[in-house]
């Protein structure tokens, strides 16, 4: 009967790992240019420079 | 004369170029040096040109004033974020910022390549900006510096705090029904009392938190409707949700076995996505109406007293400054002109097609353009008084006078809020007086009236039909700006077109032509001047080497001195012959020493789709009219193309104004499809109205639908697009409504547990998307 004391903590863990990642994604601005994120996987040299910041 | 004839295409922009030539002009053979120079050859390679966008052509810009745009950074650098025009594809993305990141002063150098904005810092002085805004430049990018002020108030604040609300929601909803599933499986197979109290604390523990912030962006609007006497969707909504949760609790605590938490959880999340999709869509739709204006926004000239020129944001101008007017260059103030002798271009302020002469002491308005040499303008008092200001006023008048529409959604929200309460109140009373049940069991089953009702499918019925038409018509090209658009295009009976520059295409086509050789030999004088006929006449003989030496003489024509004598080409009176035949239309005429002078007549081109366009629309079954401020003869030639029978000619904005009002008194709804200065009122007074991208900025921003590119035909796409949008909202609704009466009687008699109105809810939603969808695919 403990397991499922467990078992909810680990899942509600690895559930909230997801939200906090989905939320570092959208504040990282990684949602601003969908369009350009598609074409930016095809240049095989990008340019070395720091990500702007927002 | 030095001719050529078009042949090949320039390997840097695309265009017609002269044959055994690789560039057509230096500009061009300058850009492909800077990228050839920097090792970045395989753009070339890479890019595919879009034949919609701007060619890459570098071209002389107007200098900006970047001051007033570039901001200090905290780190000593300055920077800025300009709007670009001609992107291609990806690789114009992948040459920018390659080219950026080679100049080693520069720290960011990134292109969204959804907004078409570049973001450019770098160290140093602000200074700085200009050369690498050239340099950008002449690879044959136009940028356009984005004012900071305007930059901050577009931030999309509303759609981040949207998707956090949907991310928390789904992660709520998610966690709770996968407890909520072993709850239900738990009543039929024995689960002892403890293990579900634990798992019905846990969905509280998820449930409460979440719902308190993932509802907040309904709970607020709730609030503020009913703060103002109305209400709309979100009153039920936010109601029905905290309703069920403060329940629930309730029940949780008690040691129930009812508990509402996922439906809570799951309504909030449905409802969530319909609202990201919506303001996404239109968010989209905005941004690309601001690239579109920004791009047009333009410096002017100022002459200080000391005869010096300063670049200044056209609104910074005060009344009484003198401006100066370039060739080619569109007027930026209204005003009067002081000095130079020139003709303008007004098609855009007053639908007049052909350009007028202008001296000395003419009035000119802003949006004019400059096509011959330039002039020097003093700007009038920028009050009421000005051509702007009176269309302006006449806007406002007309939108004042507009009934306001009310949004298929609110008028069913307005009756459904109320029957909805009452209904589940009567519920309560009924089972705890009538039928003398307990007071939380008839709360409970009052809920559970609340939870079945609860606007999901409803919720999702307008604005889902809304998000899919408006990214379909994106698509296509049309930005549909106003949330309401949709649904008054839908019921448009009539349309009104302007004609100039609306069913017009912008410039003339060269209709008669004397012989090819007089042409290419004209073609080298009208190469020189940026008269819409010269410009014309020029197009057709393709790329031809401009004359050296030519003379403008501003409303008669130009003259080139040639050693046999004097050649030239203009009107009637400057170059024709003593008598010549009347013909109708414009007219360039040709003289050479020793020859007959020869005739090129010109007529209005009609957008290519014009004349299927309006056969398209009348088998819509609307109403086709013309209504331009152009000359009679002109409007009513465009109108026997077109086959349109009513048309009006030399109307000026009050006089378009009248006319859409008698057809409302008449009962029609109007939709107005204009581009001038002069449609601005007429826009605004329509039920709905469109302007394509070249329009003049005002009709641009009163206008709910912009379109873009050289065809008429989004017209009729918008419109069967809306058509098809209301019938499937209609559907939606008659589905919601249907459901909800299945599924009320079932809730008032309390037989309805918390599987039963979750599986219902989840299904009516999901029924009602799928719908939706079948918008997207309309031909």
């Amino acid at each position: 009967m403990t397991s499922i004391l467990y078992l909810i903590g680990i899942s509600l863990c690895l559930g909230l790992i997801g939200l906090a990642g989905f939320l570092w994604s959208l504040r990282n601005g990684q949602y601003e240019d969908m369009e350009g994120a598609a074409n930016r996987i095809l240049f095989d040299d990008m340019p070395d420079q720091p990500r702007p910041k927002r | 004369m030095n001719v050529a004839v078009t042949t090949g295409t320039c390997a840097h922009c695309g265009l017609p170029t002269a044959p055994g030539r690789k560039f057509c002009c230096p500009g061009c053979a300058a850009a492909a040096a800077v990228i050839e120079g920097a090792g970045l050859g395989a753009y070339y390679r890479r890019r595919v040109l879009d034949p919609t966008a701007r060619p890459p052509r570098p071209e002389p810009a107007a200098r900006w004033d970047l001051g007033r745009c570039v901001t200090a950074e905290p780190d000593g650098g300055h920077a800025m974020t300009l709007a670009v025009d001609g992107l291609q594809c990806g690789a114009c993305v992948w040459l920018i910022e390659q080219v950026l990141a080679r100049e080693s002063e520069v720290t960011a150098g990134r292109v969204n390549m959804t907004t078409r904005r570049l973001r450019l810092a770098w160290r140093g002085a602000a200074a700085e900006g200009e050369r690498l805004v050239s340099l950008i430049e002449s690879l044959g990018y136009r940028l356009v510096p984005f004012d900071p002020a305007a930059l901050a108030a577009a931030q999309d604040r509303t759609g981040r705090a949207l998707l956090r609300a949907l991310a928390v929601a789904g992660f709520a909803a998610g966690n709770v029904m996968l407890v909520s599933v072993a709850i239900w499986a738990g009543l039929v197979q024995d689960m002892g009392p403890a293990t579900r109290a634990l798992l019905l604390w846990e969905s509280a523990l998820i449930a409460m938190p979440a719902v308190a912030y993932a509802g907040m962006p309904f709970f607020r609007s709730a609030f503020a409707a009913l703060r103002h006497g109305r209400t709309n969707m979100d009153v039920p909504i936010s109601v029905g949700v905290a309703l069920v949760t403060a329940l629930s609790l309730v029940q949780t605590i008690a040691g129930g076995a009812h508990a509402y938490f996922d439906s809570a959880t799951s309504l909030l999340f449905f409802l969530l996505i319909g609202r990201v999709l919506d303001h996404r869509a239109r968010s989209r739709a905005r941004a690309g109406a601001e690239q579109l204006l920004a791009l047009r926004t333009l410096d002017v000239a100022l002459l200080t007293p000391d005869g010096a020129v300063e670049r200044r944001a056209a609104e910074q101008v005060a009344p009484g400054a003198r401006v100066l007017v370039g060739m080619g260059e569109r007027i930026g103030v209204d005003g009067v002109i002081e000095r130079g002798e020139t003709t303008l271009d007004a098609s855009l302020v007053s639908g007049e097609s052909l350009p007028a002469a202008a001296a000395a002491g003419a009035a000119v308005f802003a949006g004019s353009v400059n096509l011959g040499p330039p002039i020097v303008v003093r700007a009038s008092a920028t009050g009421a008084g000005t051509l702007l200001a009176e269309c302006v006023r006449l806007i406002e008048a007309a939108e004042a006078r507009k009934s306001r529409f009310v949004a298929l959604a609110d008028r069913v929200a307005r009756r459904y809020a109320p029957t909805v309460h009452v209904a589940a109140l009567a519920t309560f009373l009924g089972w705890w007086l009538g039928v003398g049940a307990t007071l939380p069991q008839s709360l409970l089953i009052a809920c559970s009236v609340l939870i079945v009702t609860c606007p999901c499918a409803l919720a999702l019925a307008v604005p889902a039909v809304q998000v899919i038409a408006t990214s379909r018509l994106f698509r296509a090209g049309i930005l549909l700006k106003s949330a309401t658009a949709l649904e008054r295009l839908a019921e448009a009976d009539t349309v009104v077109f302007d004609k100039t520059g609306t069913l017009t295409e912008p410039g003339m086509a060269l209709v008669a032509l004397p012989d090819h050789d007089a042409l290419v030999r004209a073609a080298s004088l009208a190469a020189a001047s940026r008269h819409p006929l010269a410009r014309a006449l020029a197009a057709v003989a393709g790329s031809v080497v401009a004359a050296e030496g030519v003379l403008e003489h501003p409303g008669r024509g130009l003259s080139l001195a040639t050693p046999a004598g004097e050649v030239r080409l203009g009107s009637r009176g400057f170059a024709g012959p003593e008598q010549a035949a009347d013909a109708h239309g414009p007219e360039l005429w040709f003289a050479e020493p020793g020859r007959d002078p020869v005739r090129f007549g010109f007529a209005e081109r009609l957008r290519e789709d014009a004349v299927a366009t309006v056969r398209a629309l009348r088998a819509m079954g609307m109403r086709v009219l013309l209504a331009s401020g152009d000359r009679t003869e002109q409007v009513a030639r465009v109108a026997a193309t077109l086959g349109i029978g009513e048309w009006h000619a030399a109307m000026g904005p009050t006089d378009k104004v009248a006319l859409v009002e008698r057809l409302r008194a008449e009962g029609r709804r109007v939709l107005m499809v204009g581009d001038g200065l002069n449609d601005g009122p007429c826009l605004a007074a329509a039920a709905v109205s469109a302007s394509p991208a070249t329009a003049a900025d005002i009709s641009q921003t009163v206008a709910d639908l912009v379109f873009q590119g050289a065809r008429l035909a989004p017209v009729a796409t918008a419109l069967r697009t809306a058509r098809r949008a209301r019938s499937v909202m209609r559907q939606n609704l008659g589905f919601a409504f249907a459901y909800n009466a299945a599924s009320v009687p079932l809730a008032v008699f309390g037989w309805v547990t918390p599987w039963l109105a979750a599986a219902a809810m989840s299904g009516s939603s999901l029924v009602v998307m799928a719908n939706s969808l079948r918008v997207g695919r309309v031909r």
